[in-house]
């Protein structure tokens, strides 16, 4: 059997299917979950396999839902409740950090609170400054939550499903802007685990380490520093909690150079944790300072003319190569760009989303 | 007017509405025809949004307020020039009808340097300090708060001040909505809740999301907020509703919660119609456009000759070249150069 190739969006959409199908006490939730629009087609038509009792809409009450869909998990059902925008989530916040990290823990063990929280993050076409935050650091800072952010869509299905069946509250951080991108992906009730980096390129000169979009755009820089003749191992990051220490030790220990980016501010975010963290254990292996990429400490702006100066691409990363290496060399000419602005990640999109 | 309206000193009864409310009142012939031209005005406004963002270049979320109109207007007609508007997601018509500039919008939709918010908002998050709109953001219910804030601030530096708050049906569904409602209730605080009850919350009907029998006006009352509902989409019913509510509130007699029933003719987001997606009935859209806030209005002061047609038509040409040169100004601005990108993340941390 050939492989099947489906985009990340989809995947999302048939992990849910899964989870659905495999236990009637999986349900999933969400302003316009079941809506003719489908969270970005990622519910999509689910409510017809499902019925309107799993596949559920709920009123514009962040706070209070989430705390509704922990009171039903910690009584036996698997909630998964989904946020358009990470932003609107920040309305949980109480919930998640005071109750639903700790209930297990607090209560010596006793109680379990099988939660999946799916968060998009917003990017392009003026998203700005309250549609587009990218704020899994602060989840990943609370003992007790699992924070992950799958990068492609075998990971997308795969690490959802490990989500549903996992006993403790699980946040995964989708990035808009991979739902187009496709992979292979099997059919099925297929299981990604929740933790564990992977190698998506192997190279000696340097490791380019990448959460979500990132990793993608890691290894689009990858392609361009090949073509200076510098070697790059790209490797996809996908947890935040906990940190593959391991894969990404194994890798330094052969590049002896550390690049890591991800899509939230590089202050006190997740590239600080991980640079720290292969610093500790690498210390030695290390022959220049890690370099930490992430987005600079403003908010997001809505007008392209700004946008497009505050997110770091594959052009940036490569440059921080480069001068990581103390290379002079010049990175290949700037492809043409149909683009008008690189506010959207392809022509297909015409706003507003 | 009924004596009852003009009483100066903080009220502690609740008082029985109908008596002060007559329905046939109107106001003055010169209002009629200004609300009238601002409710077109508006439209207008809206209408080329709709014509040019097919062109890709308002590169940021709008939310259009056609068929949403007589609100901002009816309300607006009573705001004085200290008074304060907040507004959430779909604020182009609170704005424009607390007098925000019409220029520095459309060139914020374009993000040029010159837009209220130096292109750093967009559609979402406009401002004019001068006009005492301070302004939009598109979390639900967030701004709800705040304006109840600089209620209580007005009120504690003795500044006659009347806020008006703007909001959606489904905003109030959010805590904030009613925690806000009940400090405002509980300190008698000078704010009018103004909540613009469409039916939907982008494609979600209301009774998914609340109570059938119980309309949000219901929820005014318990927290000791006075309340009353009426047709959003006759303006000269906002007008009565609106100037009862903006009195109380000025006087210091207790918040006021006006419930508006109006509807979005275009798609939650965006420029386009959406009935094909079928959340709602086609026939549905067509009986409210029906009820054309803007032409029903224009119908009925022909009608009460009040306004007449070659004045209508002055009118009209007038606000379309104020319209173009709004475009032209936005269109020909420059964008804000890099250095904005650090600019202003905190008070006097200027990059120049
Ligand atoms: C806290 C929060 N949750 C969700 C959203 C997404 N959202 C934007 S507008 C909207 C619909 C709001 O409906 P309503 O308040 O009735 O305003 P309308 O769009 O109908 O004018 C939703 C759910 C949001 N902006 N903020
Ligand atoms: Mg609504």
């Amino acid at each position: 059997m050939g492989e099947r190739v489906i985009t990340y969006g989809e995947a999302l959409r048939e992990g849910q299917a899964e989870c659905l199908r495999a236990d009637p006490d999986t349900y999933l939730i969400g302003l316009g979950v079941p809506g003719p629009t489908g969270i970005f087609g990622t519910t999509k038509g689910l409510v017809d396999e499902f019925g309107p009792d799993r596949v559920l809409d709920m009123p514009s009450s962040e706070g209070g839902m989430s705390g509704i869909a922990l009171g039903t998990s910690i009584c036996g059902l698997r909630p998964i409740i989904v946020h358009m925008r990470v932003d609107f989530a920040v309305l949980s916040m109480e919930t998640l950090v005071n109750q639903a990290a700790k209930w297990h823990y607090m209560y010596g063990g006793k109680m379990r609170a099988p939660l999946t929280v799916r968060m998009i993050i917003g990017r392009g076409w003026g998203q700005g400054p309250q549609h587009s935050q990218s704020l899994q650091a602060w989840f990943a800072h609370v003992p007790g939550l699992k924070v992950v952010m799958p990068a492609t869509a075998k990971d997308a299905k795969g690490m959802l499903i490990s989500a549903v069946e996992d006993d403790a509250p699980v946040i995964l951080f989708e990035h808009r802007w991979l739902y187009g991108v496709t992979g292979e992906v099997d059919e099925g009730y297929t299981k990604e685990p929740l933790d564990g980096a992977r190698v998506l390129r192997t190279g000696r000169d340097v490791t380019l380490a990448g959460y979500s979009y990132m990793a993608l755009e890691s290894l689009r820089a990858a392609q361009l520093l090949e073509q200076v003749g510098v070697d790059a191992e790209v490797i996809d990051l996908r947890s935040l909690t906990p940190i593959d220490t391991a894969t990404l030790g194994a890798s330094v220990g052969k590049t002896g150079h550390f690049v890591v980016s991800d899509t939230g501010h590089a202050a006190y975010g997740a590239v600080s944790e991980v640079a720290s963290a292969v610093v500790e254990r690498n210390f030695a292996d290390l022959k220049r300072a890690p370099v930490r990429i992430g987005l600079p400490d403003v908010p997001t702006p809505t007008t392209p003319a700004l946008a497009d100066h505050f997110y770091p691409g594959p052009r940036e990363i490569a440059q921080q190569v480069l001068d990581l290496l103390g290379s002079d060399r010049q990175l290949p000419p700037e492809a043409e760009d149909p683009r008008p602005w690189k506010d959207v990640p392809d022509m297909s999109f015409t706003g507003p989303y | 007017m009924a004596g009852s309206m003009d009483q100066q000193t903080p009220d502690t009864q609740p008082r029985p509405v109908v008596t002060v409310l007559d329905s046939t009142h109107r106001a003055e012939a010169d209002v009629r025809i200004a609300m009238y031209r601002e409710a077109l005005r508006i439209r207008l406004v809206e209408d080329e949004i709709v014509a040019r963002y097919g062109e890709q270049e308002m590169r940021c979320p709008t939310h259009m307020c056609i068929g949403q109109e007589a609100p901002p207007v009816g309300v607006s007609a009573h705001l004085q020039p200290q008074d304060y508007v907040f507004s959430a997601h779909r604020s182009h018509g609170h704005y424009l009808a607390k007098g925000g500039d019409l220029k520095a919008m459309i060139a914020e939709l374009y993000g040029r340097a010159t837009g209220c918010a130096s292109g750093k908002g967009g559609s979402q998050h406009l401002i004019d300090m001068d006009a005492g709109f301070l302004g939009s953001a598109p979390i639900l219910a967030s701004t709800i708060s705040v304006g109840v804030g600089a209620a209580w601030a007005a009120r504690r530096r003795g500044e006659d001040r009347v806020v008006a708050i703007y909001f959606g049906d489904g905003a109030t569904e959010e805590g904030a909505f009613h925690e806000a409602l009940n400090f405002a209730g509980v300190n008698r605080l000078p704010v009018v809740f103004v909540c613009e009850n469409n039916l939907y919350s982008v494609h979600s009907q209301l009774d998914m999301r609340q109570p059938a029998h119980r309309t949000v006006k219901e929820i005014g009352p318990v927290h000791g907020v006075e309340a009353l509902s009426g047709d959003g989409n006759d303006i000269d019913e906002v007008w009565r509703l609106g100037r009862y509510a903006v009195e109380r509130a000025r006087s210091g007699a207790n918040p006021v919660l006006l419930e508006f029933f109006t509807y979005r003719w275009k798609e939650h987001c965006g420029p386009l119609e959406d009935g094909h997606l079928g959340y709602r009935s086609e026939e549905e859209i067509e009986s409210w456009r029906k009820r054309c806030p803007v032409t029903t209005y224009a119908q009925r002061l022909s009608e009460e000759q009040v306004l007449g047609d070659e004045a209508a038509q002055a009118m009209r040409a007038e606000i379309d070249a104020e319209v173009a040169q709004a475009f032209e100004f936005a269109k020909s601005s420059p964008f804000p150069e890099l250095a904005e990108l650090d600019r202003d993340v905190f008070p006097g941390r200027g990059a120049i």
